[in-house]
């Protein structure tokens, strides 16, 4: 068993959602009540579900057998030399569809089949939650349909065509910013209207109570595996761990197993895009205030009035105005460290990580590897820094080749 | 004035009262103020003003569309309280549908302070539940403004009852699964929902989502306390944009073929 599903922290939410309590804390569950009933009963399906020893065995083994998992702890040798710090990297990037995403869609289509529903929805922002989700539904036999920001759809035609090809419905979004906040709200409104017969594959690690602890629990098992590869490697556990944060799911998943290793510090690097100056990036735990956004009370961008702001990241998996409520509780109670990396240095350590490792990363990835090499000097000498990469860059080549001249 | 008070002279003429909405900003603050004040001129006994919002996941396109050209014309959460003064001054009781967000920003016991001077009847709110709604509950509380919590089809029994329970001024009956938009029939969802919330509750009940003509509102009117028309309302204004005397006559046209529809139940 690589992914200690059932396993709690100190930081879990409480009973109704609430991750620090109802009053100063972040999550909950402000939906519609047309569909309150759909997330009690997935909330009490994933109750049952994660209790239950065969659905864990059956996930653990598809994870095994089809998406290439646990994926290997890799030390980055030469980046390591160039940093003076030991790098490692958690190589989710060679999971199948190519990032860690695919935990996640195999764990909430698993879970859709023995909720005996038929179709399932999901809301993308690159392409990448799509292509994974169209990938489950595929093996399960599930309908699906993405709802896909229209700006995203022609940045990201190539992912377009997989989510065809697999067999889903591709459904471009042209209200508001045609993004992928853009791309939530209509999944929704699909959702309200669909809820008898649907689920809705949620992307990431936030939206209403049950979501962003089911998408935790779904993607925990990228440090469960992380811990227990560095421990076996080298008898001890790192001194940093970090991970890019858009909505969160790769930092939760990379994050959970390693909450309560007080020792062990933690680092979430965010868009920080043009810079915050600009005000065009997407660095919603360092300038986002408390609002309410997606179901959820969290940091957002907003202005005075609460309209959503729009995000900028050259990354599109990480172009989101909200972020998941954990994160928002795990920076206020200063567990976890967030601070912004701009699009230039994060390309930088695109650049490098391609050179000196042979590792094409997906740009959202590589703000972790920028942010990582920022916060090396911090650390003492001999120090370990745990970076998850959570995808690759294949489908990055296009913005690739545009910033690098290439 | 609490919008039961509307509904208790309409159930005295023995009908339904006609609940309008439009969102305010559209086509700008005081064009809207004008439509709103149409609609109460040619006979809706409740208006409903829209806040418009950024990421209205309840709204179909034609409300969306609306909403949108409010904020592209840089509409304020000011706006929303000048509208509800200038439509309350009519004495039709007048309440406002808006989203969490901007009410949470704003600071929730601000906004019921200053929505009751301005002498609104209280709140829709389409994205919270009283089971998540403790700040806007002690502020309505706070000020006796109306507290108006949504019932869907896919309510359970239980949370009808606790929706009710936590309810003041009537409840908010969506009648499709589904965001808000003309339809050309209505749903057979709706009148079981309308018996299993009456069931709960001696509020009156209205049902919303989907009427755009005078025979729907007299179906509809026929089992519930009130029908709630949006979209509708909002078509007649997109349908006549840059002409404003077209449209507050489209509006006055089709306000009086659903206040007929009410009166024929």
């Amino acid at each position: 068993m690589t992914t200690h599903l059932g396993e709690k922290s100190s930081y879990d939410a409480d009973a109704r959602g609430w991750f620090g309590g109802p009053l100063e804390g972040f999550g909950g569950k402000f939906m519609p009540e047309a569909l309150m009933k759909a997330l009690d009963e997935l909330d009490l399906a994933w109750q049952g579900a994660k209790a239950d020893q065969a659905f864990v065995a059956e996930f653990d083994a598809i994870l095994r057998d089809y998406a290439n998992l646990p994926s290997p702890l890799y030390e980055a040798k030469r980046l390591s030399e160039k940093v003076g710090r030991r790098i490692l990297l958690k190589r989710e990037d060679l999971n199948h569809t190519g990032a860690h995403k695919i935990r996640n869609v195999l764990g909430q289509a698993l879970l859709t089949r023995r909720m005996g529903k038929t179709r399932v929805i999901a809301e993308t922002g690159a392409g990448q939650h799509g292509v994974a989700s169209a990938t489950a539904a595929a093996y399960f036999g599930l309908d699906c349909t993405v709802y896909m920001g229209k700006v995203d759809t022609e940045r990201q035609a190539l992912n377009v065509a997989r989510m065809r090809l697999l067999g889903a419905e591709v459904i471009p979004v042209d209200s508001g910013s045609a993004t992928l906040k853009d791309a939530i709200n209509e999944a929704l409104r699909d959702w309200v209207a669909s809820v008898d017969t649907t689920a809705y594959l949620f992307g990431t690690a936030a939206g209403p109570h049950p979501f962003p602890t089911l998408v935790r629990d779904l993607t925990r098992g990228i440090g469960d595996e992380a811990r227990a590869q560095c421990l076996e490697k080298y008898g001890a556990l790192p001194d940093a761990i970090a991970a890019c944060v858009g909505g969160g799911s790769n930092a939760i998943g990379l994050f959970t197993a390693f909450l309560d290793d007080t020792e062990v510090r933690i680092y979430g690097f965010e868009a920080g895009g043009e810079g915050f100056e600009t005000g065009r990036h997407a660095a919603t735990i360092t300038a986002g205030e408390t609002g309410v956004l997606h179901g959820a009370r969290t940091f957002l961008l907003q202005d005075e009035d609460g309209q959503t702001i729009e995000s900028h990241s050259i990354s599109a998996g990480l172009d989101y105005p909200g972020v998941g409520p954990q994160h928002s509780w795990l920076a206020k109670t200063g567990r976890a460290s967030y601070q912004p990396v701009t699009d230039q240095e994060a390309m930088d350590a695109f650049s490098l990580l391609s050179r000196t490792e042979g590792i094409i990363p997906a740009i959202e990835s590589a703000h972790a590897v920028a942010g990582a090499l920022r916060i090396a000097p911090e650390l003492p000498e001999g120090a370990t820094i745990l970076v998850n990469l959570s995808g690759r860059g294949d489908k990055d080549m296009g913005t690739a080749m545009e910033w690098f001249d290439l | 004035m609490s919008t039961t008070t509307a509904f208790e002279k309409a159930k005295a003429d023995g009908r339904a009262a006609l609940v309008g909405y439009l969102p305010a900003g559209f086509p700008d603050v005081d064009g809207g103020i004008e439509a709103l004040r149409a609609m109460v001129a040619a006979g809706c006994d409740i208006i409903e003003i829209g806040l418009p919002y950024s990421d209205p996941v309840m709204d179909g396109p034609t409300v969306q569309a609306a909403a949108q050209q409010a904020l592209d014309n840089g509409f304020r959460t000011t706006d929303v309280l000048r509208t509800v003064e200038a439509v309350a001054e009519t004495g039709v009781p007048t309440v406002v549908m808006t989203y969490w967000n901007p009410v949470a920003r704003y600071g929730v016991e601000r906004f019921a302070t200053d929505l009751a001077n301005a002498g609104g009847a209280g709140l829709i709110t389409p994205d919270i539940t009283p089971d998540y709604a403790d700040a806007w509950v002690a502020a309505a509380d706070a000020h006796t403004l109306d507290k108006i919590f949504l019932v869907s089809p896919s309510s359970t029994d239980d949370r009808i009852a606790m929706t009710t329970a936590a309810s003041r001024g009537f409840v908010y009956a969506t009648a499709v699964m589904g965001v808000t938009g003309t339809r050309t029939t209505t749903s057979d969802l709706a009148a079981p929902l309308v018996a299993r919330t009456k069931a709960t509750t001696d509020l009156p009940v209205g049902v919303g989502l989907g009427v755009s003509n005078g025979d729907q509102a007299a179906e509809i009117a026929a089992y519930a306390d009130g029908v709630i028309v949006g979209s509708a309302f909002v078509r007649a204004v997109l349908d006549n944009a840059g002409d404003r005397k077209a449209a507050l006559r489209a509006l006055t046209v089709l306000t009086e073929d659903l206040a007929a529809g009410v009166r024929r139940a």
